[in-house]
């Protein structure tokens, strides 16, 4: 409040004289054409921006999306031909499998997890910001930096995890090989990253639960798992909703994990296409393969693929701790 | 409504419960024991990695104390030159802190504007704002994007990475939010009455109040431009890199030679982490009071 005042004061004095003269006098309209023009001239570098890279390559991708576009050549009208061979390209709905299959095999136990680790954080303990800043670590760890470790750690001959399961006997993992395996990989890597930062976003909504509501569940004999139950998750929804929210854009969009698995970023998601995502498959298509008009109406089917995800996790997730 | 009058008179017999519940219990701390481990444990065997050499890196089990090679390490790293890793430590670092200075500055104002004062339009033009945050531009526009830097003759060029990472809704929405708090109606309408023009008003009165949620979106947002990847892939030329396509790069073509890809990605991270631990206090702050209020 002070740090306010102060600032203030400088402003105020410093315009008090002269300023309120000319706003009488001649300035009355230099006064008037601020009030009037000044808030867009403050929204409009956002929106001058966004036009020229937002709305314009989107629209634009449309327009490119109904030709058969190559990146320095032909470009003939098709009309919605590419949409047409997309739904039937076996290599597209691969990798719609492949991105929804890491997506709920991420999302679920991270919400889980993190559901369990803000718990944890809203109980009283001494050095509360070391250990909260100790699950966001993972966060300021850049995605490739976390994909190169994990991809060591995943490795087939030297790798610790197939260390790890072969003190309990299980044989030597090709972890890059298989879909369930190379899935797994890489939503651990998605996992490790975010389920901390969740946890910190779930424990902010917590601790706006007044205590009295749980004070008040006790004496009525609630234990502790009802409480949670019954009082956190319901209360928590618009932050679990928020979260699920975020993660759906970040994993229908998911790319660098899978890229950096792969070793070479030829975009081919392995040698079959096991771990190939949809951006992957975006990305081969105009930059690998010069089908700009295919790999447009594939982003374009990748939006509709995120808006479509979207609602259903809104009508799931309203679902959660509401009445039984 | 009468289990909460209920339960505040109780409280009130039996002081102690409310400690006593709250306190955190064997399994509790079991378990935030063991999400710093797991959380720390990548990090740090990666930094042990990049003080090792390569033989000792695949010794059964793995080592995990720090060797002592951690300059020849950083040595072979910068000599070896298909990687471009310092030009693209250097590339990140002008990169990251353009987009930050220019998202603060776009945010600030357009975020005073939603904020504090009142034109026609304002609201639709701040709900579009909350859709534009719903559209994954880079993966959506790549194409589009890509042949708009070819005709402007942009592409290998830093600022083909920079413009279209200043769209940045997030930080419009998040700076809207702070604004709404941490100025008040009445510092305004008092700069107002002495004369003072809207500039005026955004520069001496708004600015110094936002400062600290400006610091949490500069930091998020030089995370964020800091960790991007695919887009720079496409458009940036490999002698020319930022460090994560760089380190992409030394996995490609030297993928073999652990310990060198390990102290790349050690050192990309290593500002990040800088920044992080001095100012943890306030990041943890920033993003626990926007959870809140978003």
């Amino acid at each position: 409040m002070t740090l306010h005042l102060e600032t203030a004061t400088p402003a105020g004095s410093g315009g008090s004289g002269p300023p309120a003269e000319r706003t009488r006098r001649g300035g009355a309209w230099t006064a008037r054409f601020d009030l009037l023009a000044t808030p867009y001239l403050f929204v409009s570098p956002y929106f001058l921006l966004f036009a020229v890279f937002g709305v314009f390559p989107l629209g634009y991708t449309l327009w490119v999306s109904l030709h058969d576009w190559e990146l320095a050549g032909d470009r003939t009208f098709v009309g919605v031909d590419n949409y047409l061979s997309l739904i039937t390209d076996d290599a597209f709905w691969n990798a719609v499998v492949n991105t929804l299959g890491m997506f709920v095999m991420s999302t679920v136990p991270q919400l889980v997890l993190s559901l369990v680790l803000a718990n944890a954080l809203n109980k009283r303990i001494r050095g509360r910001l070391l250990l909260r800043m100790g699950v966001l670590l993972p966060l300021v760890t850049s995605v490739v930096a976390v994909a190169v470790v994990f991809t060591q750690l995943y490795g087939r001959d030297y790798g610790m995890v197939n260390w790890f399961l072969g003190l309990f006997g299980v044989d030597a993992i090709n972890w890059q090989n298989e879909k369930w395996s190379s899935w797994i990989a890489i939503s651990t890597m998605i996992d490790w990253r975010w389920t901390g930062y969740n946890a910190i976003i779930l424990l902010a909504a917590m601790q706006t639960v007044p205590k009295d509501l749980y004070e008040a569940a006790a004496i009525d004999g609630a234990s502790a798992r009802r409480q949670f139950w019954r009082i956190t998750i319901p209360l928590l929804r618009p932050t679990i909703v928020f979260t699920v929210f975020v993660s759906t854009i970040g994993g229908l969009t998911l790319f660098t994990e899978p890229v950096m698995f792969d070793g070479n970023p030829t975009m081919s998601g392995g040698a079959t296409g096991q771990y190939q995502t949809v951006a992957m498959f975006v990305v081969k298509e105009a930059f690998r393969d010069f089908d700009l008009g295919y790999a447009a109406a594939a982003a374009w089917l990748l939006f509709a693929l995120i808006l479509l995800g979207t609602l259903v996790n809104h009508s799931l997730t309203r679902r959660i701790g509401g009445t039984e | 409504m009468t289990a909460t009058r209920t339960g505040r008179r109780a409280g009130g017999t039996l002081p102690g419960t409310r400690d006593r519940v709250w306190d955190a219990g064997p399994l509790t701390k079991a378990v935030l024991a063991l999400a710093i481990v797991i959380s720390a444990f990548p990090i740090y065997y990666m930094f042990v990695m990049a003080t090792r050499t390569n033989e000792e890196a695949i010794d059964v089990p793995p080592p995990l104390l720090p060797g002592g090679h951690l300059g020849e390490n950083v040595a072979r790293l910068l000599a070896t030159e298909d990687a471009y890793f310092l030009t693209g430590l250097v590339n990140s670092a002008v990169v990251a802190v353009t987009v930050t200075l220019s998202v603060i500055l776009i945010s600030t104002l357009a975020g005073f504007a939603f904020a504090k004062l009142r034109f026609r339009g304002g609201r639709v033009l701040l709900g579009l704002v909350l859709v534009t945050m719903m559209v994954p531009l880079q993966q959506m526009g790549v194409v589009p994007l890509y042949e708009l830097m070819v005709a402007l003759g942009w592409t290998g060029q830093l600022k083909a990475v920079i413009l279209p990472f200043l769209v940045n809704g997030f930080g419009v929405f998040m700076m809207t939010q702070y604004t709404r708090q941490a100025v008040p109606d009445e510092l305004v309408e008092a700069a107002r009455v002495d004369g003072a023009s809207t500039a005026r008003v955004y520069a001496s009165v708004v600015l110094p109040a936002l400062r600290p949620g400006m610091a949490v979106l500069a930091l998020l947002v030089f995370m964020q431009t800091w960790n991007e990847f695919m887009w720079p892939l496409i458009v940036l030329n490999p002698d020319n890199p930022v460090v994560q396509t760089s380190i992409a790069a030394l996995n490609q073509a030297h993928g073999t030679d652990y310990v060198m890809l390990f102290t790349g990605t050690a050192a990309s991270v290593l500002p990040l982490f800088v920044v992080f631990i001095v100012f943890g206090r306030q990041i943890v702050g920033g993003l626990m009071e926007g959870a809140v209020k978003a």
